[in-house]
């Protein structure tokens, strides 16, 4: 499988995209800092541009690898390697190369602003590691969904409609029936519901650190004990660690049983 | 050396193998022939194990090949298009596919043959179909294996590519491998090999040489002979 | 030369008539208790405790004399009662120690008490773990400064408040440090009396509470992570500025609650990182000027009618919400302050945003009705609405906005 990673991961990090990709992160991030010339600031912005744009990227170059490298899956299927090991070992490349676009860029600018010698390094760890997640959990999501469609236009339609789902449309309609069904206590529903979905997972992960005071504001008692201790920062962690592991195995499923 | 018993693979509604046995005890060069869609493709691939079949067996030296992977070490394949990595130059891949691999190759042998050294260094996305399928051939006889399938060996080559391509084959064959073609190209069959399966309706039609198909179709050449099997349905 | 030797004489006569004695208290002195020294000193006396720990209860002072504790001076009121109570004008307490003051469920037991008094001082002294600290009953015209008062209290039932003053007046409540105690300060029918400089923290319940009380300045105290905050009520003509409200995280948490207040300036003044920064219900002409309101979950949250309401040069940074509003809109005006998340822009170059403000987002008006909806908070669909709402306003009242924005922080 290293073999499989080493080889999608070069052959990522040589294309175009990335350089692409490296580039937005690195102009975003000086930009950012440059217009608030304030590391914390700079990081609370971003935070809310990487957890709907990095789902986004890491669909669309999930997809778009898929397909591309469809004819270089072929090769390898007739090759003496496992079809798990193929799939992961792609996964797995694209994953790293998207996450190290997003560690380089975005690290470059910001230890260059004194990110070590301000207070804010938690936080950047913070955005970073949910920007991992974001990468590993939607570049799976984008390869299962590839995997089960051989059509690439619809294999990209799923993806975007997905990505699209998840960022948008999914919080709106949780706010529907919240509003709808208000009499009821709804703290149990809220908190399974924002599990649900990576995207509000990572958001709150955020919201735990910049808005803290306002959630606190809430009366149920599950808020309080969930927001008011580290268990909600544990428990966010691990159910993203859940949401890159179910799409993986998505992965070694439909890829065990596809015909190519 | 290799076996099918009895395979049956359905795409979506489409009954493409309907009960496919065949035995293959020696080496020799066996041409897959039939019409467009006739499953000539699939078949190739079930024994790669690219297309999982509904029901059937398939052997390779007496072991079950059915989701196993191992065996595959034992087969070179060319694939019918040969699309590649397009970031990676020719060397690269040969030696990507030699380390993927870990086995003794002799590909500069063949390199010369096929005369690649100008395009080693150059990306693949820039390379003609031709080229494209020398590299193909390359990867695929690189390695020592006693089973070589080939999926339309000759698109896009030319004809001095094509008599080195069968000069290859040939070789292959005097040193006891099995070989597994299709091609459209009838010459080709004639001149390599010992034995035919015509596929028809998911289904081996007929099984045999050249020279009984001929007789039994009472043709002179070999494309009317398979153009009379098909429209005598 | 005689006339003046007998002047001198006449001089040094009244200095020693006036001129009082001090009498000392140690373990080993001759007088080897509080009790007894003070039962010995006269009018204007002076009583010096040496260090050591001195059993004490319910000690009254009858007469106006000087109490001053040697560091290392204890005070031990063996939980019965009382500790010290002023019951004479011009009564003066300094440097000591008190521990073990009594506590009660149905007597309000403190270190320090005091009941129709004047002129009295209590300066630089530590009261540990008391029931109430100081316990101020219609006294007038004292001084409380520089004190610690602290405690271990988990539960408002059974603890009492750090200062707590009843039907006072003129007192000057400054530089004292309260903690774990119920309400750190405590007010109620207290007029004419400044408090500033304190520093009161973690405190059960609020930090500073005040009902009923007209006049009164607050100035230069700091209010950090009280159960509740400050909370202010049914008084008039009040005065706070440069105090600094922080870290009052909760259900029914605020920096500053205003209820009933009427005529207040509120000047100066920081509010970081409450639940709500101020929380105002029923106050009218009340005018907020150049407070900074950062990091809040609501920095200015306001119900009930509340009328003539000015904010002008206000920063309002990086809050969850900036306002919220609940009930309808009575003539309150917000005019050239500072919102970080104004996104308009200014042609002209004046520094005033070309477009107006609106501080009240949809968004707030969804959590208001439905409290769960804030895990949605920064959510891209949320984003959405806020905006379309910006852009068309529908649900929020159309004339509830800064006409002139500021562009940048003051």
């Amino acid at each position: 499988m290293i073999k499989i990673l080493k080889y999608s991961f070069f052959d990522l990090i040589r294309s175009r995209w990335s350089y692409v990709y490296l580039l937005f992160y690195l102009i975003i991030g000086f930009a950012l800092l440059f217009l608030n010339n304030n590391l914390s600031k700079a990081i609370i912005t971003l935070m809310n541009i990487v957890v709907v744009l990095v789902p986004m990227i890491g669909t669309i170059f999930g997809v778009m690898y898929y397909y591309s490298s469809q004819e270089f899956t072929e090769l390898l299927l007739a090759q003496p390697i496992k079809r798990r090991t193929i799939f992961l070992g792609q996964y797995l490349g694209i994953a790293l190369s998207l996450s190290f676009s997003l560690l380089v860029g975005l690290g470059i600018p910001f230890l260059a602003y004194g990110l070590m010698q301000s207070g804010e390094i938690w936080n950047f760890g913070l955005l970073l590691i949910v920007g991992t997640f974001l990468t590993f959990i939607f570049v799976a999501l984008a390869f299962a969904i590839s995997l089960r469609n051989e059509n690439k236009i619809k294999g990209f339609g799923y993806g975007i409609l997905l990505w699209l789902f998840m960022a948008v449309i999914y919080d709106g309609l949780f706010l529907i029936l919240l509003v709808t069904f208000d009499d009821y206590p709804l703290d149990k529903f809220t908190l399974a519901a924002s599990f649900l979905n990576p995207i509000d997972l990572s958001r709150i992960l955020i919201l735990l650190k910049l808005d803290i005071s306002a959630l606190l504001g809430y009366t149920g008692a599950l808020f309080q004990q969930y927001f008011g201790t580290g268990t909600g920062m544990i428990m966010s962690l691990s159910s993203l660690a859940i949401w890159t592991v179910v799409p993986m195995w998505m992965i070694v499923r439909s890829s065990g049983k596809k015909d190519f | 050396m290799l076996s099918i018993k009895n395979l049956h693979k359905k795409f979506g509604k489409l009954k493409v193998l309907d009960g496919v046995s065949f035995d293959i005890p020696t080496s020799g060069t066996i041409a897959v022939l039939g019409p467009n869609g006739s499953g000539k493709t699939t078949i190739m691939k079930c024994i790669l194990g690219m297309v999982i079949p509904n029901s059937g067996d398939i052997t390779l030296n007496d072991m079950p090949v059915l989701k196993q992977w191992d065996y595959r070490r034992e087969i070179g394949y060319l694939p019918q298009i040969a699309q590649f990595p397009d970031n990676l130059t020719v060397q690269e891949l040969i030696n990507m596919i030699k380390d993927l691999r870990s086995a003794p190759a002799n590909e500069s042998e063949l390199i010369d043959r096929f005369e690649l050294h100008p395009f080693l260094s150059q990306k693949l996305s820039n390379l003609s179909g031709g080229t494209k399928q020398k590299v193909n051939i390359v990867l695929t006889f690189m390695f020592d294996c006693p089973l070589y399938i080939l999926d339309e060996p000759t698109a896009g080559l030319d004809p001095i590519s094509m008599i080195r391509l069968k000069e290859l084959i040939d070789r292959k064959k005097n040193e006891e491998k099995t070989i597994i073609v299709t091609t459209h190209i009838m010459s080709l069959v004639e001149e390599l090999a010992d034995e035919i399966f015509f596929l028809l309706d998911g289904k081996i039609y007929f099984r045999g040489t050249v020279d009984q198909l001929k007789k039994e179709t009472i043709q002179e050449d070999l494309e009317h002979a398979i153009a009379n099997i098909l429209t005598n349905d | 030369m005689i006339k003046r030797v007998f002047l001198i004489y006449i001089i040094s006569f009244l200095t020693y008539g006036a001129s009082a004695f001090t009498t000392e208290v140690c373990h080993t002195c001759e007088v080897n208790n509080l009790a007894d020294a003070i039962r010995l000193s006269h009018r204007g006396d002076t009583v010096l405790v040496k260090p050591g720990i001195y059993e004490c209860s319910d000690q009254e002072l009858r007469k106006p004399i000087t109490l001053i504790g040697e560091k290392g001076a204890i005070l031990d009121g063996q939980m019965t009662g009382y500790i010290l109570k002023i019951l004479s004008d011009s009564v003066t307490i300094r440097g000591f120690k008190f521990i073990n003051s009594g506590k009660s469920y149905t007597k309000d037991y403190a270190a320090i008490y005091s009941y129709r008094v004047r002129h009295f001082n209590i300066i630089g002294n530590e009261i540990e773990n008391p029931f109430f600290g100081a316990l101020l009953e219609k006294s007038h015209d004292g001084v409380i400064k520089d004190n610690l008062i602290f405690g271990e209290s988990k539960q408002e039932d059974d603890s009492g408040n750090g200062i707590h003053a009843w039907h006072c007046s003129n007192l000057l409540i400054s530089n004292n440090t309260l903690h774990g105690l119920r309400d750190g300060i405590y007010l109620e029918f207290v007029t004419e009396s400044e408090i500033s400089n304190n520093l009161s923290h973690d405190n059960i319940r609020y930090g500073l509470h005040f009902m009923f009380s007209n006049n009164d300045k607050y100035l230069s105290n700091t209010f950090q992570d009280n159960g509740a905050g400050v909370a202010v009520m049914f008084s008039k003509f009040i005065v706070m500025k440069e105090n600094k409200f922080i870290e009052n995280w909760g259900t029914a948490s605020y920096g500053l609650l205003l209820k009933e207040i009427n005529d207040a300036e509120v000047e100066n003044n920081t509010f970081r990182e409450n639940t709500i920064g101020v929380f105002v219900e029923g106050s009218n002409r009340v005018n907020y000027v150049d407070n900074r309101f950062e990091s809040n979950g609501w920095a200015v949250k306001v119900s009930g009618g509340c009328y003539e309401n000015y904010f002008m040069r206000n920063n309002f940074i990086s809050n969850s919400f900036d306002l919220a509003y609940n009930g309808k809109l009575n003539d309150n005006k917000f005019e050239g302050n500072f919102w970080s998340t104004y996104s308009g822009y200014d042609l002209d170059k004046n520094g005033i945003g070309d477009v107006p403000y609106r501080p009240v987002k949809l968004f707030s008006y969804v959590v208001n009705k439905t409290p769960e909806a804030i895990i949605l908070l920064r959510s891209l669909f949320v984003d959405i609405i806020n905006f379309s709402e910006q852009v068309s306003p529908v649900f929020t009242p159309d004339n509830l906005v800064d006409p002139q924005p500021s562009m940048k922080p003051f």
